[in-house]
């Protein structure tokens, strides 16, 4: 059985219950029921029309938690009735999930595990597992979620930025436990794509295929970082490159540029090039300039003196550095890498000893370690 | 989200503004103590923040590698009370500063007269195992 195809059907299914009058915390715990069931039964027993079945199989379970909560005799009664679902096209229905599971009333570690099991199918031991927490804390996290969002409309439209926000979180945490978390905001980015025509939307989902891309050749058979100057690039995603490029191109010929466009931009420059000597730094400074108009992060000014460095040379990429806060994150990194480049080993030795103690990442913290160590051991020589 | 340990011990800070010794609590005082560190794993479970808590045995040895085929070599315990780490609370939260926010009510424990401990407690954030993208 095909559990991604299983779990693709939960947002339209939930959707259905919610607009039979099912409220969203009570709709969502069918449609998981179901979920289960459907692992169990499908295999032996396939449906013909598999989102039928689990519109009919959620909804019993709906009505059966429902009869089960005496307390709330009375909105059985109205349930009962089976209004039809209503007029509106499907897929205005998963894209109201996805602004319910981003609201902006949610902090963003909830709003992530909302829209892992409401949108994406998962089940609380899966993102529990993805996230390194308990199973009972993550219940518990969802169902205060759940709680959170009672209140909202699902008729009204959200703010598609704050969805993307969401799902290029659940991206950057790559991968635990049996879930795939990177490749889940993929399947969850390309389905948001399906069902709202917005350049952002496929701005992120290019930046997400170009980078994941990449994936095999950023970590070595250790386990250590792999810098994409040094990476195999025949061990490259080729299809994922191919869809990235194509996806970002027609996102850009609608001349509606944002963010996650020019994120993806600078990925596609860095894809396109068959060896890192080519890679085309003028053109990479460029779109960090769009960038730096289209948002105040100082990340962005960090990425583009390195940037810099390469299009210009090492002095021109550490003059930029000087205008920046030297307590960025990565600032330390960064400077340790110029000065390599500018032939200051001590100083460059120096600063990646003070970038490993700063960095967060474990991998990113070894690999700065190691840079240390190397350049100690040949100014010892 | 980032993960954060919360870790009691006794190196380096200054000492608590409550700083009396367990050992001279009343019993209710150190049972309101105990409830009010349960009470706090238990709302942090309620709020989806709480990933462990342990406490440790004061009681620990030191033991280091001795050499092929040689068993380890104990020593201790080296019973300096300004070295104990007494436990650790791990959790999962949103930003650095609802970290410290819990931290402090957490120091906030009762102690000697029902009053908070006022201890000083570390925070240390996790180390990730996952790349961030960051090339």
């Amino acid at each position: 059985m095909d559990e991604v195809l299983l779990r693709s059907l939960t947002p339209s299914v939930l959707a259905v219950l919610v607009r039979r009058g099912a409220d969203f915390a009570a709709a969502e715990d069918a449609v998981q029921d179901a979920l289960v069931e459907a692992v169990r039964v499908w295999p032996a027993d396939p449906p013909r029309d598999p989102k039928g079945w689990m519109v009919t199989v959620a909804w019993r379970k709906f009505l059966d938690a429902t009869r089960a909560d005496a307390a709330r005799r009375r909105r059985e009664d109205r349930v009962e009735e089976e209004p039809a679902p209503g007029p509106a096209p499907e897929a205005d229905d998963t894209l109201r999930l996805y602004f319910l599971c981003a609201h902006p009333s949610l902090s963003p570690s909830s709003a992530v595990a909302l829209t892992l099991r409401a949108v994406g199918g998962l089940t609380t031991r899966q993102i529990a597992q993805a996230y390194l927490v308990p199973e009972a804390t993550m219940a518990q996290r969802i169902s205060r979620a759940k709680r959170t969002v009672s209140g909202v409309r699902f008729d009204r439209p959200g703010d598609v930025a704050t969805v993307l926000r969401v799902l290029y979180l659940v991206f950057n945490e790559g991968y635990s436990g049996d879930v795939d978390l990177a490749a889940e905001a993929i399947r969850l980015t390309r389905q948001l794509a399906a069902s709202i025509d917005h350049p952002e939307v496929s701005g992120l989902l290019a930046l997400m295929l170009l980078h994941h891309a990449r994936r095999a050749a950023r970590t070595a058979p250790d386990g250590s970082l792999v810098p994409l100057a040094e990476q195999d690039r025949g061990r490259w995603d080729i299809a994922a490159i191919a869809e990235g490029v194509a996806i970002l191109q027609a996102a850009l010929a609608r001349d509606r540029l944002g963010e996650f466009q020019a994120q993806a931009a600078v990925a596609a420059l860095h894809a396109d090039a068959p060896t890192a000597e080519e890679t085309d730094w003028v053109q990479i400074v460029e779109w960090y300039d769009e960038l730096a108009a289209l948002t105040a992060n100082p990340v962005v000014r960090l990425n583009r003196a390195v940037a810099v460095g390469e299009a210009d040379g090492p002095r021109a990429g550490l003059a930029e550095l000087a205008a920046l806060d030297a307590s960025l994150p990565r600032y330390a990194a960064v400077a340790a890498y110029l000065h390599e480049r500018d032939g200051d080993l001590e100083t460059a030795a120096r600063l990646y000893h003070e970038a490993a103690r700063k960095a967060l990442d474990l991998a990113e913290r070894d690999h700065l370690t190691l840079q240390a160590a190397r350049l100690n051991t040949l100014l010892r020589s | 989200m980032a993960k954060y340990l919360l870790l009691k011990h006794y190196r380096g800070a200054p000492a608590a503004v409550n700083n009396v010794p367990m050992d001279r609590w009343t019993p209710e005082e150190v049972s309101a103590h105990l409830r009010y560190m349960q009470d706090f794993a238990d709302r942090l479970e309620g709020t989806g923040e709480f990933v462990d808590g342990q406490a440790l045995s004061p009681d620990g040895m030191f033991v280091r590698y001795d050499g092929e085929g040689r068993p380890p070599v104990t020593d201790g315990p080296f019973a300096e009370t300004k070295d104990l780490i007494a436990g650790w609370m791990v959790i999962d939260v949103d930003s650095q500063e609802r970290a410290i926010e819990l931290a402090g009510e957490l120091s906030a424990a009762p102690g000697a007269g029902g009053k908070p401990i006022h201890e000083w407690l570390e925070v240390r954030p996790f180390l990730t195992a996952h790349h961030t993208v960051t090339e």
